[in-house]
Parts: C-alpha cells; structure tokens; sequence
C-alpha cells in the first residue's frame, strides 16, 4: 500500500459535511422563525379575519393576535364588520376613506323620473356595514358595486311611483324608510353579506331649470295668505267698531226713552197737580191764566194795530210792507 | 460518503418539493377550476375549496370565479312604446355556472362582458319598445297618491298629482328582460340571475320639454293660489258689509222698538192725565193753546186787537164782559180770530 496521502485532506470533507449541517440547521432554524412570525396576525378592534385552508373556509376569528399555519397554508383577510360605511348617491363629502363612497357620476345618479313624468334631482346617502363577513367575501365579486346599482335601482323604483309633489314634500322621511326595508329584503336575500342601517334623502329639489316656478308657487302661497290676511284686516277693522256703535246707539235710544217716560211722567204729574187746582176754580184759573200769557206775549210786540170793534175794512190801508218784504201777506 | 448522501438528499428534496409544486395546487372559495391538459380540457371542473392534485408540469389550472358576478351594461338610448327616446342603464348579475361551456366558449371575463352587453342590452331593447315609458318608471299598479290638499282643490279636471295608469310596472318589466335575456346566455354557460334597471331618464331634448309642461303646471297652481286668495278675501269683505249691515239694522230696528216703546208709553201717560175728566181736556186744550201762543206771537209780530176782544175791551169799558156771557167770549180767545200774524 502507498503511503497514504497527508490525512490533512482528508479533514476536508468532515468540515464540510460539518459546515452543511450547520448550514442548513442555520436555514432550518431561520426558515421556522419565519414562519413562525409570519403566522402570527393581529386582528383590529373593528374587524374579524376569515381564515382560509388552501383556500377552503377555515374559521373566523375576533380581534386579538392569532396564529396561523405559515408558507401559504393558511390565510387570513382581515374584514371590519363593526365599521359605520356610507354610500353618497348624488353628491360626494371630501375626506372619504371607503373608495365605494361616492362615484364620479353624481350628476346622473340623482337626476330621476317621478311616478307623474316630471323630473326630480334626489340626492341621499345609504348607511351600511358588513354582516357577514364570509358572505361578504366569498358571494359576490364586487359587493360594494352590487350595493350601489341596488340602492340606485331602488331609490328610482320608490320615487318612480310617487308624485313630483309626494317626493318633494312630505314623503321624504317615509321614502328613507321604505328604501331601506326594500334594499335590506334584497340584499339578505341574495347573501350580500351587508346591513343596512339607514337610507336617508338628504335633498330632494326639482330641477335647476324648473325650481323658479317651483319658488314661484310658494310665493303665490305666500301671497294668498297675504291676501287673505289683508281682507280679515279690513274686516276687523270696521265689524267690531259698527258693533260699538251699534250698542252706543241703542244706548242713546235707551236714555231717550227714559228721558222721555221721566218727561211724560213729570209733565202729567205736574198737569194733574195742576187740575187739582184748576178744579176747585176753574174760571178764574183760566182767566188768570190767559191774562198770563198775555202779560208775557203783548208787551214784547213791535207793532201793534188797535182797531175799534165798530172799523172794518181797514186791513188793506196797513203798511204791510213796512213790516218786511214778505212773499205774500196770509190771512 | 455521509456528505454525498446529504447533497443527494437535498437535491431530491429540492426536487420533491418542485415536483409538489406542479402538483398541488388549491382552489379559493371564490374559485372554480378547469385542468387542461395541452390545451384539452381534463376531467369534470373542480369547485370544491382546499388542496387539490393534478400531474405536475403538462396539466394547467384555469381559474375561474365562482362568485356572483356584476354586469353594469352601458347607458344606451332605446325607443319606448310611443315612440319616446330614453337613456336606459341596466344593471345584472350572473355566475359561470358551466365553467366548461363558458372557458371553450368566452375563454375570459371580458368576452363575457362584451357578450352579454349584446345579448341583454338587445332583450332590454326589445322589451322597451314594446311598453310605454310610464312602464318603466311605476312599479305599484294600485298606488293612489297622497295629494296635497291645495292641489287636490283644483276644478279644472287637471292630472296634476295623480299618477299615471299601468299595466305591468317595473318589476314586471325587469322581468320580461330576464326572461328574453337568460335563454340567450345559458348556450355561453352563464346563468342570468337578474336585469334590473338602474337609471332611466328621458333623453336631452325631451328632457327639456318636460321642463316645459312642469313650468305650466307649476304657474297654474300659482295662479290658483292667487286667485284663492282674492276669492277668499272677496268673500271675507261681502260677509264684513253683511256684518256691517245686521249690526247697522239691527240696532236701528232696536232703537226704534225702545224709542216707540217710550214714546207709546209717554202718549198713554198724557192721555190717561189729559183724559181724565172733560175738565181735564178742556184745561189741557187752553194750556197747550197757550203755551202754542207763546211760542208764534214774537216780538216782530204784527198784531190787529179791535176792542171787541176781551183785554182790548177794557180799553173801552171797565166791563166789557157784561155784553158777554163772560165764557163766551173766552171761549173765542183760543181761536184768536183778530190775531194776524204776519211773517
């Protein structure tokens, strides 16, 4: 036998086998760190996570740190099923996180046709979240999209059936609720995984190009009012004045009267006092009187004319004119 | 040796793990999957979640969706019944529900798009233009209206807040596009599961003349209310010159009534006194007599006495009486037939 080469080569393949061990104890040991990192997950507050087996639905699981199996076996989507998400139809608020919240076609999302023909802008906001998160995930391709063509499909199915007037006045509330029973049957029906928890009409208005006849039909109410108002204004002006005075009058006709009865009263008194007297001597009462009245009437006379019983006809000799130019002399 | 046989081993498990690789393949919840074999389709397709086997390196995956799917069609303009153009955008949803028919047939998603906007776009079509417009927009065939009560007092017979009659309504509608639509779609391995309508509204230029009538409908309830309200006042102003008259006659009519009352009374009490006696009456004669002389003979009087009279006489005689009776010639004093009062 040769002599054997120098054993130092030989060492050669033990520090290599050695090193390779090492080695891949070295990656082994990194490879299951990894992996045990990688499988720890932390769900928020807000959220679950759906775990999936080789794609296959594993579990859901709570907010808190969880572990999964690593290297692609297991996976966990994290979905927020407590979060308040809104749907803007028509109009859009800046700052929205949710990328669904509103589209670029607000113009064409409210304009609408009302049951009676008439065009009507509605403008209004769907409240929502998500139920059920496996449904969410798994049954529909674009849920949020779904939920947007439904909402619009079914706000234009209410006011479709409603009048221009209905829809601009008193039924906005009502339109809210009943848009969200609808939406809410269909989308538990179809498994959308959504709540509804509220459709709000946020504006309602005809048109731009109508809304000064609208504001025209306001103002005729307006002045009908106003009209009105003015007629009661007049009429309480002058009713309950002529009824004061209505009962002054008949007050005055009142104290008339009395007046009257206490004259008839006082003058029949006084007659029959004096009758008393005058019955006891009626012609030398008479007489006296007479010759009173006389007393007061002749002296105050300016012309006074004295015939003799025995002169006649001497009437037409007196001067008639002097007294005053009268129209006619009576006899 | 030892050496040897650890780099064996790990290039076969290098090996075996590629050779895996090719061969395992999962399939998601959202997922179906064809295995095509050179282009062949192998087997029935795979829709059950997890891991699956197939011969590594000459089998593909095809992966398809198992989900809903959405399909917002375009806004297209279509004819209605009576000949009114409008601007419809529809709405559907549908899922491959033969994924075999659907990857020979479509290959891809976005031929499926393109497709159906064909095949329900053309339903949708057909069916509008069988129905009028009011179709589309109604759904509740009996809905009666709340009308506002100061619409509803309009005379003139107009239709203003009352809705249109239908035959059919929306749903109905949306379902007869369903009905044209999925036999058409079912030969693509597609199942249509609803058309809805999203949007409909009447094209620009009608939209205009719909501006139009509600403009006139608006101006003539306006007018209403106007004319309401000079109507209401016209009426407020006849009742107060109603009022003004029952107050004015009704109290004349009572002032009369408490006046004649008065009066009738005084009159009895004057009679009764003056009538007691035909003394009485013949006093009352000479004192109203008297009183009636006060008041005509005024200073500017012109009077002719002859001496015939019974004070005159005195100028006469001391006792002209005594050619009377004495009550006589009283008597003849009231009459005064010597008295001439010139005026």
């Amino acid at each position: 036998m040769p002599a054997q080469p120098p054993s130092l080569p030989q060492f050669r393949p033990v520090r290599i086998e050695l090193e390779l061990r090492k080695i891949l104890l070295g990656v082994l040991a990194l490879i299951i760190a990894i992996g045990l990192f990688s499988g720890f997950y932390t769900v928020p507050v807000d959220s679950v996570a759906v775990v999936q087996r080789f794609g296959a639905y594993l579990t859901t699981t709570e907010p808190g740190l969880h572990f999964k199996m690593p290297f692609g076996v297991d996976s966990a989507e994290i979905v927020p099923v407590r979060r308040q998400l809104k749907l803007e139809f028509g109009f859009s608020t800046a700052g929205a996180t949710n990328r669904y919240q509103f589209t670029s076609e607000a113009e064409d999302e409210r304009s609408m046709v009302t049951g009676d023909l008439n065009a009507a802008n509605v403008e209004w906001v769907v409240q929502y979240g998500i139920e059920d998160a496996k449904n969410y995930l798994f049954n529909f391709n674009a849920p949020e999209d779904t939920l947007r063509d439904i909402s619009e499909s079914v706000v234009r199915e209410i006011v479709g059936d409603r009048t221009i007037d209905e829809v601009l006045t008193a039924g906005r509330e009502a339109m809210g609720v009943e848009a969200k029973s609808r939406l809410e049957t269909i989308i538990t029906n179809l498994g959308l995984g959504f709540r509804i928890e509220g459709v709000q009409l946020i504006d309602v208005s005809p048109p731009r190009e109508v809304r000064a006849s609208f504001d025209e039909v306001n103002s005729a109410k307006q002045e009908r009012e106003q009209t009105v108002n003015v007629a009661r204004r007049e009429f309480n002006a002058q009713v309950p004045q002529a009824e004061g005075e209505a009962e002054k009058k008949i007050s005055i006709a009142e104290g008339y009267a009395t007046k009257r009865l206490n004259e008839a009263e006082g003058d029949t008194g006084r007659f029959n006092a004096l009758l008393a007297e005058y019955s006891k001597a009626p012609d030398v009462t008479r007489r006296r009187l007479y010759l009173e009245t006389m007393n007061e009437i002749l002296p105050t006379l300016q012309n006074k004319v004295i015939l003799d019983d025995k002169a006649s006809n001497v009437l037409p000799f007196l001067p008639l004119q002097q007294a005053r130019p009268a129209p006619a002399a009576q006899q | 040796m030892k050496a040897i046989a650890t780099t064996f081993g790990i290039f076969a498990l290098i090996l075996v793990l590629i050779v895996l690789n090719a061969s395992l393949y999962t399939v998601d919840m959202r997922e179906q999957v064809i295995i095509t074999q050179f282009s062949q389709v192998i087997g029935k397709p795979i829709t059950e979640p997890g891991l699956h086997w197939k011969t590594p390196f000459i089998q593909k995956v095809n992966r398809f969706p198992k989900q809903v799917l959405e399909w917002d069609g375009p806004v297209a303009t279509m004819t209605t019944g009576e000949k009114l153009f409008i601007e419809v955008d529809c709405f559907a949803r549908w899922r491959i529900s033969d994924p075999l028919v659907f990857f020979q047939k479509l290959t891809d998603l976005r031929t499926a798009q393109s497709r159906l906007d064909t095949f329900i776009g053309g339903a949708t079509r057909d069916v509008v233009a069988a129905h009028d417009f009011i179709e589309m927009v109604r759904s509740t065939k009996d809905r009666k209206p709340v009308i506002d009560p100061s619409i509803a007092a309009d005379r003139t017979g107009s239709t203003i807040g009352t809705l249109p009659a239908i035959k059919i309504g929306r749903e109905k509608m949306e379902r007869l596009i369903l009905e044209k639509a999925k036999p058409t779609v079912v030969s693509l391995g597609v199942e249509l599961l609803d058309v809805r309508f999203k949007r409909i509204n009447l094209t620009s230029g009608i939209s205009a003349s719909t501006y139009q009538r509600m403009i006139s409908e608006r101006e003539q309830i306006a007018e209403r209310y106007r004319s309401e309200g000079k109507g209401e006042a016209a009426k407020i102003l006849g009742n107060r010159d109603r009022e003004l008259n029952r107050i004015e006659s009704e109290a004349y009519k009572k002032i009369q009534e408490i006046e004649g009352a008065a009066d009738a009374k005084a009159t009895e009490l004057y009679a009764k006194a003056y009538n007691q006696t035909p003394e009485a009456a013949e006093l009352f004669e000479f004192l109203k007599s008297m009183d009636t002389l006060k008041k005509t003979i005024t200073p500017d009087t012109t009077a002719v006495f002859t001496t015939d009279g019974d004070l005159m006489g005195y100028l006469k005689s001391a006792n002209p009486r005594k050619k009377d009776d004495g009550l006589g010639s009283l008597k003849g004093i009231p009459g005064l037939p010597s008295l001439l009062e010139v005026k």
